[in-house]
């Protein structure tokens, strides 16, 4: 392996380098979330819409694998950075009381907790 | 908490078409996008397309999208919220969570249709991160959108229908394509785009990809090379190019987010662009009551997009109980001749196998489903 090819950026968020990638993986990282709880690969504002397919298609070639085997890791909502701020600043409204809380935004026919087709 | 009948993520030729074909049953949609604009990637494609629109060929994707959002502005019955982008999906309660203009929202909706489209693969080379390397979705986006050259002098890689019609493109501009890169050994798009090109007199190298891109602050140049047949470069065949672009149109991959966090039963299926999830004739997925099409769908062209929106739509509608029996078999052959036909060309053979490979783990899980079910 080159030193070229060792300084390869491959996750743009948190500027982690392809020797970087294949040192964990090397070092018994094998899964998506192994590598990324190591290099922080993927956990950055794109949450890994770049790295995630080429991290994984590093791991397989050390595995000597098809990408298909590769254990994923989740995507857990928010799937993007969100100040906690406005996340605190929603009210949420028990599903147990169809209607209560309903937005003046929402449409006025809408068919909350009514069977599927009595509007 | 907001309420709708149907929630449509992705106002793209997917989105859209589902969200007229729902509201003209009657389902009240709410139709959501990260944009303020309707229309998806429609609206920076200023070629004409080759599937029918409404059975007319020859119309160009930002004129198609105009005419979508007219469409979609005049229904009562679709609320179209634009620069808004979900956040997730909670599978235990069925809600999206929003990032509106006026905060963070809550959303319940009775069908949940996933149009989310695709984002784009990236490649490994050294100098990949400097400023000049983009992606073709962006080179569109400046051009098309916002009237802005990236460049003087670009080196496309990836000859599929994108990095053809995108390279047409910034010719068009005044932008010099140095070459067209293409690690297959033939062209991935249609011969129609790529007649185009080497009648400009651009080269389209087979068989070749970057080695690398070099620079102080931003992109100076580019070498490229010849591979051989385990996808190696083969030393001695580099080949320096004085570009100030580089544009990276080396594929998609579907956008699944919310699918995966429904609890859809997903499968890798590289004639489709990676992972997708398994779908039935009505397009939904395993996940009861959540529907996809479009790119998110497996990666093909705005043209099925549409026609998997219309028959995800009509679907959705019927399940909601407002279409006829007789009615819904019979748009429901419509759409599925629509799409066989859209999808009976040479080059549509891998979709289709892609496809039939989807087809039969679904199944199977259909299958293992009624084995559980007799069981219990």
């Amino acid at each position: 392996m080159s030193h070229a090819e060792d300084s390869i950026i491959v996750c743009r968020c948190e500027d982690v380098t392809l020797g970087e990638i294949r040192k964990a993986i090397r070092e018994g990282a094998v899964t998506l979330d192994e590598v990324k709880r190591i290099t922080r690969a993927g956990m950055g504002p794109c949450q890994g819409r770049t790295c995630r397919l080429l991290v994984a298609g590093e791991i397989a070639r050390f595995c000597g694998k098809h990408v298909s085997g590769i254990l994923q890791s989740k995507y857990r909502p928010p799937v993007k950075p969100v100040k906690m701020g406005d996340l605190a600043a929603l009210e949420l409204t028990p599903l147990s009381e169809p209607g209560h809380g309903q937005q003046s935004g929402a449409s006025p026919e809408c068919t909350c907790g009514k069977a599927v087709n009595g509007r | 908490m907001i309420r709708t009948e149907l929630a449509i993520v992705g106002a793209g030729p997917a989105g859209v078409c589902a969200a007229l074909e729902a509201a003209s049953y009657g389902v009240k949609v709410t139709l959501l996008d990260r944009e303020q604009w309707i229309g998806g990637q429609l609206v920076k494609q200023t070629h004409k397309f080759f599937g029918w629109y409404e059975k007319s060929a020859g119309t160009r994707g930002v004129v198609i999208a105009k005419d979508l959002a007219v469409k979609v502005k005049a229904n009562p019955d679709i609320r179209f919220m634009g620069s808004t982008e979900v956040l997730g999906y909670y599978q235990a309660d069925g809600v999206l969570l929003l990032e509106t203009p006026q905060g963070i929202q809550t959303l319940k909706p009775e069908r949940l249709l996933v149009a989310t489209g695709a984002s784009e693969k990236m490649i490994l080379f050294p100098g990949n991160d400097l400023p000049g390397v983009y992606g073709a979705g962006a080179v569109q986006t400046l051009m098309n959108v916002h009237g802005v050259r990236p460049g003087k002098s670009v080196l496309m890689i990836g000859s599929g229908n994108i990095g053809l019609i995108v390279s047409y493109q910034m010719a068009q501009a005044g932008v010099k394509v140095a070459a067209v890169v293409e690690a297959l050994p033939h062209i991935g798009g249609y011969a129609v785009h790529a007649s185009k090109i080497r009648r400009l007199g651009i080269p389209i190298y087979t068989r070749h990809t970057i080695k690398e891109a070099y620079g102080t602050d931003c992109v100076e140049g580019a070498v490229i090379w010849q591979l051989d047949d385990d996808w190696q470069g083969i030393p001695g065949t580099e080949k320096q190019l004085d570009v100030d672009v580089i544009c990276l149109a080396t594929g998609l991959t579907p956008l699944c987010e919310f699918l995966w966090q429904a609890g859809a039963e997903m499968t890798d299926i590289p004639e489709l662009g990676g992972f997708v999830p398994l779908y039935d004739e009505h397009m939904e997925t395993t996940a009861k009551g959540i529907y996809v099409a479009g790119d998110a769908a497996g990666i093909e062209e705005a043209s099925t997009a549409m026609a998997e929106g219309r028959l995800a739509g009509l679907a959705i509608a019927y399940s909601l109980g407002k279409v006829p029996d007789h009615e819904f078999s019979r748009k429901r052959q419509d759409c599925l001749k629509e799409l066989a036909e859209l999808r009976a060309g040479p080059t549509s053979q891998a979709i289709l196998k892609g496809l039939a490979a989807m087809r039969e783990q679904m199944g199977k899980q259909a299958r293992a489903q009624t084995r559980k079910k007799v069981r219990s």
